[in-house]
Protein backbone atom coordinates (compact mmCIF):
# COMPACT_ATOMS: atom_id res chain seq x y z
CA UNK A 1 0.00 0.00 0.00
CA UNK A 2 1.42 3.48 -0.77
CA UNK A 3 2.42 6.30 1.68
CA UNK A 4 -0.51 8.19 0.02
CA UNK A 5 -3.33 5.51 0.51
CA UNK A 6 -1.94 4.63 4.23
CA UNK A 7 -2.38 8.40 5.80
CA UNK A 8 -5.52 9.77 3.63
CA UNK A 9 -7.47 6.27 4.24
CA UNK A 10 -6.77 6.76 7.96
CA UNK A 11 -7.65 10.28 7.94
CA UNK A 12 -11.03 9.33 5.98
CA UNK A 13 -11.77 6.46 8.64
CA UNK A 14 -11.48 8.69 11.48
CA UNK A 15 -13.41 11.27 9.60
CA UNK A 16 -16.52 9.21 9.25
CA UNK A 17 -16.35 8.20 12.92
CA UNK A 18 -16.41 12.25 13.16
CA UNK A 19 -13.16 12.60 14.40
CA UNK A 20 -13.14 16.74 13.28
CA UNK A 21 -9.64 16.95 13.69
CA UNK A 22 -8.51 14.06 11.56
CA UNK A 23 -10.95 15.27 8.75
CA UNK A 24 -9.92 19.06 9.04
CA UNK A 25 -5.90 17.48 8.03
CA UNK A 26 -7.69 15.16 5.38
CA UNK A 27 -9.31 18.27 3.53
CA UNK A 28 -6.53 20.23 3.67
CA UNK A 29 -4.41 17.49 2.29
CA UNK A 30 -6.82 16.85 -0.44
CA UNK A 31 -7.53 20.79 -1.43
CA UNK A 32 -3.01 20.69 -2.42
CA UNK A 33 -3.73 17.79 -4.10
CA UNK A 34 -6.78 18.44 -5.91
CA UNK A 35 -5.26 21.64 -6.70
CA UNK A 36 -2.34 20.13 -8.52
CA UNK A 37 -4.55 17.44 -9.75
CA UNK A 38 -7.10 20.32 -11.51
CA UNK A 39 -3.78 22.90 -12.29
CA UNK A 40 -1.85 20.15 -14.58
CA UNK A 41 -5.47 19.70 -16.55
CA UNK A 42 -6.50 22.44 -16.60
CA UNK A 43 -3.40 25.42 -16.49
CA UNK A 44 -2.04 26.68 -13.51
CA UNK A 45 -3.16 30.00 -14.37
CA UNK A 46 -6.77 28.73 -14.87
CA UNK A 47 -9.39 30.70 -12.77
CA UNK A 48 -11.55 27.05 -13.11
CA UNK A 49 -8.91 25.43 -10.92
CA UNK A 50 -10.14 26.66 -7.34
CA UNK A 51 -13.33 26.61 -8.20
CA UNK A 52 -13.61 22.77 -9.37
CA UNK A 53 -11.17 21.85 -5.79
CA UNK A 54 -13.83 23.49 -3.73
CA UNK A 55 -16.79 21.64 -5.34
CA UNK A 56 -14.86 18.37 -5.45
CA UNK A 57 -14.35 19.54 -1.48
CA UNK A 58 -18.01 19.87 -0.97
CA UNK A 59 -18.55 16.74 -2.83
CA UNK A 60 -16.44 14.54 -0.39
CA UNK A 61 -18.27 16.35 2.36
CA UNK A 62 -21.48 15.51 0.67
CA UNK A 63 -20.69 12.06 -0.65
CA UNK A 64 -18.85 10.92 2.10
CA UNK A 65 -20.67 8.21 3.19
CA UNK A 66 -20.40 6.17 -0.61
CA UNK A 67 -16.98 5.55 0.75
CA UNK A 68 -16.50 2.17 1.48
CA UNK A 69 -13.89 1.66 4.20
CA UNK A 70 -13.06 -1.87 2.92
CA UNK A 71 -11.46 -0.23 -0.25
CA UNK A 72 -8.73 2.41 -1.67
CA UNK A 73 -9.58 5.51 -0.76
CA UNK A 74 -7.47 6.64 -3.48
CA UNK A 75 -9.60 4.92 -5.81
CA UNK A 76 -12.41 7.08 -4.74
CA UNK A 77 -11.10 10.38 -4.33
CA UNK A 78 -9.88 10.01 -8.02
CA UNK A 79 -13.16 9.05 -9.18
CA UNK A 80 -15.12 11.92 -7.24
CA UNK A 81 -12.25 14.24 -8.60
CA UNK A 82 -11.91 13.00 -12.62
CA UNK A 83 -15.65 12.64 -12.45
CA UNK A 84 -15.64 16.65 -11.43
CA UNK A 85 -13.11 17.39 -14.50
CA UNK A 86 -15.15 15.93 -16.80
CA UNK A 87 -17.99 17.02 -15.65
CA UNK A 88 -16.69 20.28 -15.78
CA UNK A 89 -15.33 20.52 -19.33
CA UNK A 90 -18.56 19.14 -20.82
CA UNK A 91 -20.77 21.33 -19.23
CA UNK A 92 -18.63 24.53 -19.62
CA UNK A 93 -16.55 23.64 -22.89
CA UNK A 94 -12.85 24.06 -20.95
CA UNK A 95 -10.33 22.31 -22.92
CA UNK A 96 -8.72 19.91 -21.44
CA UNK A 97 -4.98 19.70 -21.49
CA UNK A 98 -3.44 16.31 -21.07
CA UNK A 99 -5.79 13.19 -21.65
CA UNK A 100 -8.01 11.93 -19.25
CA UNK A 101 -6.98 8.68 -20.74
CA UNK A 102 -2.92 9.11 -18.99
CA UNK A 103 -4.65 10.16 -15.75
CA UNK A 104 -5.45 6.54 -14.01
CA UNK A 105 -4.31 6.46 -10.28
CA UNK A 106 -2.95 9.99 -9.94
CA UNK A 107 -3.14 9.85 -6.20
CA UNK A 108 -1.14 7.21 -5.51
CA UNK A 109 1.31 8.51 -8.18
CA UNK A 110 5.20 9.35 -7.18
CA UNK A 111 5.41 12.45 -7.70
CA UNK A 112 2.59 13.15 -4.86
CA UNK A 113 4.51 11.02 -2.60
CA UNK A 114 7.66 13.43 -3.49
CA UNK A 115 5.61 16.31 -3.38
CA UNK A 116 4.43 15.32 0.47
CA UNK A 117 7.80 14.19 1.45
CA UNK A 118 9.07 17.67 0.23
CA UNK A 119 6.16 19.46 2.22
CA UNK A 120 7.77 17.57 5.49
CA UNK A 121 11.36 17.94 4.09
CA UNK A 122 9.98 22.21 4.56
CA UNK A 123 8.93 21.39 7.61
CA UNK A 124 11.65 19.81 9.03
CA UNK A 125 13.74 22.65 7.64
CA UNK A 126 11.61 25.20 8.94
CA UNK A 127 13.05 24.53 12.48
CA UNK A 128 16.48 25.66 11.60
CA UNK A 129 17.66 29.02 12.02
CA UNK A 130 17.65 31.00 8.69
CA UNK A 131 21.20 30.52 7.85
CA UNK A 132 22.22 26.75 8.06
CA UNK A 133 18.58 26.48 6.70
CA UNK A 134 19.37 28.65 3.39
CA UNK A 135 22.43 26.74 2.98
CA UNK A 136 20.97 23.52 3.16
CA UNK A 137 18.42 24.54 0.67
CA UNK A 138 20.99 25.77 -1.49
CA UNK A 139 23.34 22.89 -1.66
CA UNK A 140 21.57 19.95 -0.70
CA UNK A 141 18.41 20.60 -2.23
CA UNK A 142 19.03 22.83 -5.26
CA UNK A 143 21.88 21.09 -6.00
CA UNK A 144 24.48 23.99 -6.19
CA UNK A 145 27.69 24.16 -5.59
CA UNK A 146 29.35 24.82 -2.67
CA UNK A 147 31.36 27.97 -4.50
CA UNK A 148 28.50 28.96 -5.61
CA UNK A 149 26.58 28.73 -2.82
CA UNK A 150 29.56 31.18 -1.35
CA UNK A 151 29.62 33.06 -3.94
CA UNK A 152 25.65 33.76 -3.67
CA UNK A 153 25.59 34.14 0.03
CA UNK A 154 29.14 35.92 0.52
CA UNK A 155 29.97 33.83 3.13
CA UNK A 156 33.83 31.38 2.75
CA UNK A 157 33.55 28.19 0.97
CA UNK A 158 34.36 26.49 4.36
CA UNK A 159 31.83 28.67 6.53
CA UNK A 160 29.41 27.36 4.02
CA UNK A 161 30.18 23.58 4.49
CA UNK A 162 30.16 24.42 8.40
CA UNK A 163 26.82 25.68 8.23
CA UNK A 164 25.35 23.19 6.09
CA UNK A 165 27.08 19.85 8.61
CA UNK A 166 25.61 21.74 11.50
CA UNK A 167 22.87 21.89 9.90
CA UNK A 168 22.02 18.54 8.82
CA UNK A 169 23.44 17.46 12.54
CA UNK A 170 20.95 19.57 14.22
CA UNK A 171 17.98 18.43 11.41
CA UNK A 172 19.56 14.68 12.49
CA UNK A 173 19.11 14.92 16.36
CA UNK A 174 16.18 16.48 15.81
CA UNK A 175 14.62 14.27 13.51
CA UNK A 176 17.24 10.91 13.20
CA UNK A 177 14.71 8.52 15.44
CA UNK A 178 16.62 5.20 14.14
CA UNK A 179 19.98 5.47 13.01
CA UNK A 180 21.57 4.14 10.02
CA UNK A 181 24.14 1.86 9.68
CA UNK B 1 -16.54 32.79 -3.55
CA UNK B 2 -15.19 31.89 -0.73
CA UNK B 3 -11.62 31.14 0.34
CA UNK B 4 -10.93 27.52 0.37
CA UNK B 5 -9.36 27.83 3.82
CA UNK B 6 -12.98 29.26 4.94
CA UNK B 7 -15.17 26.26 2.97
CA UNK B 8 -12.70 24.00 5.19
CA UNK B 9 -13.97 25.69 8.31
CA UNK B 10 -17.37 24.88 7.13
CA UNK B 11 -16.65 21.82 6.11
CA UNK B 12 -14.95 20.42 9.24
CA UNK B 13 -18.26 22.19 11.77
CA UNK B 14 -20.68 20.28 9.79
CA UNK B 15 -19.07 17.18 10.02
CA UNK B 16 -21.28 14.07 11.67
CA UNK B 17 -20.33 10.66 12.14
CA UNK B 18 -21.46 8.11 9.08
CA UNK B 19 -22.89 5.11 10.61
CA UNK B 20 -21.65 2.14 8.87
CA UNK B 21 -24.06 0.57 6.54
CA UNK B 22 -26.00 4.11 5.28
CA UNK B 23 -25.94 3.00 1.59
CA UNK B 24 -27.25 -0.38 2.17
CA UNK B 25 -29.92 1.56 4.31
CA UNK B 26 -30.98 4.16 1.51
CA UNK B 27 -31.24 1.45 -0.54
CA UNK B 28 -33.62 -0.48 1.46
CA UNK B 29 -35.78 2.29 1.71
CA UNK B 30 -35.76 3.28 -1.65
CA UNK B 31 -36.79 -0.37 -2.62
CA UNK B 32 -38.77 -0.99 -0.14
CA UNK B 33 -41.41 2.13 -0.69
CA UNK B 34 -41.02 1.63 -4.70
CA UNK B 35 -42.01 -1.94 -4.27
CA UNK B 36 -44.52 -1.30 -1.86
CA UNK B 37 -46.27 1.22 -4.47
CA UNK B 38 -45.80 -1.11 -6.94
CA UNK B 39 -47.21 -4.21 -5.72
CA UNK B 40 -50.24 -1.85 -4.56
CA UNK B 41 -50.34 -0.78 -7.87
CA UNK B 42 -50.06 -4.64 -9.48
CA UNK B 43 -53.07 -5.85 -6.85
CA UNK B 44 -55.44 -3.16 -7.71
CA UNK B 45 -54.49 -2.73 -11.43
CA UNK B 46 -54.38 -6.32 -12.36
CA UNK B 47 -54.97 -8.03 -9.69
CA UNK B 48 -53.27 -11.70 -7.95
CA UNK B 49 -54.14 -14.51 -10.32
CA UNK B 50 -56.59 -16.75 -9.34
CA UNK B 51 -55.47 -19.66 -8.79
CA UNK B 52 -52.31 -18.47 -7.01
CA UNK B 53 -52.48 -20.88 -3.63
CA UNK B 54 -52.59 -23.74 -6.80
CA UNK B 55 -49.96 -22.73 -8.40
CA UNK B 56 -47.37 -22.21 -5.70
CA UNK B 57 -47.00 -25.98 -5.92
CA UNK B 58 -45.99 -26.03 -9.46
CA UNK B 59 -42.25 -25.81 -10.80
CA UNK B 60 -43.24 -23.01 -13.28
CA UNK B 61 -44.48 -20.91 -10.38
CA UNK B 62 -41.17 -21.17 -8.92
CA UNK B 63 -39.03 -20.58 -11.77
CA UNK B 64 -41.01 -17.38 -12.33
CA UNK B 65 -40.59 -16.31 -8.80
CA UNK B 66 -36.84 -17.06 -8.51
CA UNK B 67 -35.75 -15.56 -12.08
CA UNK B 68 -36.98 -12.03 -11.78
CA UNK B 69 -35.61 -12.10 -8.22
CA UNK B 70 -32.02 -13.10 -9.01
CA UNK B 71 -32.10 -10.48 -11.54
CA UNK B 72 -33.24 -8.06 -9.01
CA UNK B 73 -30.52 -9.42 -6.46
CA UNK B 74 -28.04 -8.62 -9.10
CA UNK B 75 -29.21 -5.13 -8.96
CA UNK B 76 -29.11 -4.50 -5.75
CA UNK B 77 -25.57 -5.68 -5.57
CA UNK B 78 -25.01 -3.34 -8.70
CA UNK B 79 -26.64 -0.31 -7.63
CA UNK B 80 -24.54 -0.42 -4.11
CA UNK B 81 -21.61 -0.94 -6.17
CA UNK B 82 -22.34 1.94 -8.86
CA UNK B 83 -23.96 4.01 -6.37
CA UNK B 84 -19.76 5.00 -5.17
CA UNK B 85 -17.09 6.62 -7.12
CA UNK B 86 -15.33 4.64 -9.17
CA UNK B 87 -17.09 1.65 -8.04
CA UNK B 88 -17.32 -1.98 -10.54
CA UNK B 89 -20.13 -4.32 -10.76
CA UNK B 90 -18.59 -6.99 -11.94
CA UNK B 91 -20.01 -9.65 -9.68
CA UNK B 92 -23.86 -8.74 -10.19
CA UNK B 93 -23.38 -8.74 -13.89
CA UNK B 94 -22.18 -12.50 -13.96
CA UNK B 95 -25.34 -13.35 -11.37
CA UNK B 96 -27.39 -11.28 -13.82
CA UNK B 97 -25.86 -13.49 -17.32
CA UNK B 98 -25.77 -16.70 -15.05
CA UNK B 99 -29.42 -16.22 -14.53
CA UNK B 100 -30.22 -15.39 -18.25
CA UNK B 101 -28.35 -18.70 -19.57
CA UNK B 102 -29.81 -20.79 -16.87
CA UNK B 103 -33.67 -19.86 -18.09
CA UNK B 104 -32.63 -20.04 -21.45
CA UNK B 105 -31.26 -23.50 -20.78
CA UNK B 106 -34.73 -24.43 -19.18
CA UNK B 107 -36.46 -23.10 -22.41
CA UNK B 108 -34.62 -24.85 -24.73
CA UNK B 109 -35.17 -28.05 -22.77
CA UNK B 110 -38.61 -27.86 -22.62
CA UNK B 111 -38.84 -27.13 -26.36
CA UNK B 112 -36.92 -30.34 -26.65
CA UNK B 113 -39.16 -32.19 -24.56
CA UNK B 114 -42.49 -30.56 -26.62
CA UNK B 115 -44.09 -31.86 -30.12
CA UNK B 116 -43.42 -28.75 -32.71
CA UNK B 117 -47.08 -28.02 -32.69
CA UNK B 118 -47.24 -27.00 -29.09
CA UNK B 119 -43.69 -24.24 -29.57
CA UNK B 120 -45.92 -21.67 -30.62
CA UNK B 121 -48.00 -22.07 -27.23
CA UNK B 122 -44.98 -22.37 -25.45
CA UNK B 123 -43.05 -19.05 -26.40
CA UNK B 124 -46.76 -16.94 -27.05
CA UNK B 125 -48.50 -18.09 -24.41
CA UNK B 126 -51.50 -15.48 -24.07
CA UNK B 127 -50.18 -12.31 -23.11
CA UNK B 128 -47.14 -11.98 -24.56
CA UNK B 129 -47.04 -9.00 -26.01
CA UNK B 130 -48.68 -7.16 -22.43
CA UNK B 131 -46.00 -9.09 -20.06
CA UNK B 132 -43.24 -6.34 -21.00
CA UNK B 133 -45.19 -3.40 -20.83
CA UNK B 134 -46.71 -5.20 -17.52
CA UNK B 135 -43.12 -5.25 -16.11
CA UNK B 136 -41.77 -1.97 -17.15
CA UNK B 137 -44.77 -0.38 -15.58
CA UNK B 138 -44.31 -2.10 -12.63
CA UNK B 139 -41.08 -1.50 -12.26
CA UNK B 140 -41.53 2.30 -12.64
CA UNK B 141 -41.92 2.81 -9.10
CA UNK B 142 -39.25 1.20 -8.20
CA UNK B 143 -37.12 3.03 -10.78
CA UNK B 144 -37.96 6.47 -9.28
CA UNK B 145 -37.37 5.32 -5.55
CA UNK B 146 -33.21 4.26 -7.01
CA UNK B 147 -33.22 7.34 -8.40
CA UNK B 148 -33.89 8.86 -5.22
CA UNK B 149 -31.06 6.45 -4.15
CA UNK B 150 -28.92 7.57 -6.42
CA UNK B 151 -29.02 11.14 -6.41
CA UNK B 152 -28.22 10.99 -2.84
CA UNK B 153 -25.01 8.33 -3.39
CA UNK B 154 -22.14 9.25 -5.57
CA UNK B 155 -22.31 7.51 -9.41
CA UNK B 156 -19.51 8.59 -11.37
CA UNK B 157 -20.40 6.42 -14.84
CA UNK B 158 -24.21 7.74 -14.73
CA UNK B 159 -25.69 5.66 -17.50
CA UNK B 160 -23.65 2.49 -17.04
CA UNK B 161 -25.50 3.03 -13.12
CA UNK B 162 -29.06 4.17 -14.51
CA UNK B 163 -28.49 0.45 -15.96
CA UNK B 164 -28.05 -0.64 -13.02
CA UNK B 165 -31.13 0.69 -11.47
CA UNK B 166 -33.53 -0.33 -14.28
CA UNK B 167 -32.37 -4.08 -13.41
CA UNK B 168 -32.87 -3.61 -10.22
CA UNK B 169 -36.41 -2.27 -10.63
CA UNK B 170 -36.88 -4.56 -13.96
CA UNK B 171 -36.49 -7.80 -11.83
CA UNK B 172 -38.73 -6.75 -8.80
CA UNK B 173 -40.80 -5.25 -10.96
CA UNK B 174 -41.39 -8.57 -12.93
CA UNK B 175 -41.04 -10.55 -9.59
CA UNK B 176 -44.17 -8.71 -8.71
CA UNK B 177 -45.81 -9.06 -11.86
CA UNK B 178 -45.34 -12.93 -11.46
CA UNK B 179 -47.89 -13.10 -8.64
CA UNK B 180 -50.42 -12.15 -11.71
CA UNK B 181 -49.37 -14.06 -14.51
CA UNK B 182 -50.91 -17.22 -15.39
CA UNK B 183 -48.20 -17.98 -17.64
CA UNK B 184 -46.72 -21.62 -17.43
CA UNK B 185 -44.18 -22.11 -20.01
CA UNK B 186 -40.41 -21.54 -19.66
CA UNK B 187 -39.95 -20.04 -23.37
CA UNK B 188 -42.59 -17.37 -22.14
CA UNK B 189 -40.29 -16.61 -19.17
CA UNK B 190 -37.08 -16.64 -21.00
CA UNK B 191 -38.48 -14.23 -23.73
CA UNK B 192 -41.08 -11.48 -22.35
CA UNK B 193 -39.89 -11.85 -18.70
CA UNK B 194 -36.33 -10.94 -20.29
CA UNK B 195 -37.50 -8.84 -23.00
CA UNK B 196 -39.42 -7.03 -20.33
CA UNK B 197 -36.23 -6.38 -17.75
CA UNK B 198 -34.37 -5.80 -20.67
CA UNK B 199 -36.06 -2.98 -21.62
CA UNK B 200 -35.85 -1.75 -17.71
CA UNK B 201 -32.37 -1.45 -18.19
CA UNK B 202 -32.00 0.49 -21.25
CA UNK B 203 -34.61 2.84 -20.53
CA UNK B 204 -32.88 2.87 -16.84
CA UNK B 205 -29.46 3.73 -18.66
CA UNK B 206 -31.18 6.37 -21.23
CA UNK B 207 -32.48 8.45 -17.92
CA UNK B 208 -29.92 8.11 -15.25
CA UNK B 209 -27.42 9.54 -18.16
CA UNK B 210 -29.00 12.97 -17.77
CA UNK B 211 -30.84 12.75 -14.35
CA UNK B 212 -27.92 11.21 -12.22
CA UNK B 213 -25.51 14.30 -12.83
CA UNK B 214 -24.53 15.77 -9.73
Amino acid sequence: MSLVEEQLGGLMRKSLAGDAGAYRVLLGELGSLLHRYFARRLGRDSADVEDLVQDTLMAVHAKRATYDVGQPFTVWIHAIARYKLIDHARYRRIRVTVPLEEDEAVFASDDVEAAMARRDLDAMLDTLPAQPRTLIREVKIEGRSVAETAEKTGLSEAAVKVGVHRGLKALAARFGGAKHP
Amino acid sequence: MTATPELIDALVADLRPVPAGTVWRRIAIGVGVGGLVSAVLMVLWLGLRADLADAVWTTSYWAKFIYPLLLGIAGVLAVERLGRPGGRAKRAARLAVAAVVAVLLLAVAQFMNSPPEMYRGLLMGSSAMLCPFYIVSLATPIYLGLLWVLRGLAPTRLAVAGAGAGLLAGGVGAWIYAFHCGETAMPFLATWYSLGIVASVALGALVGRYVLRW
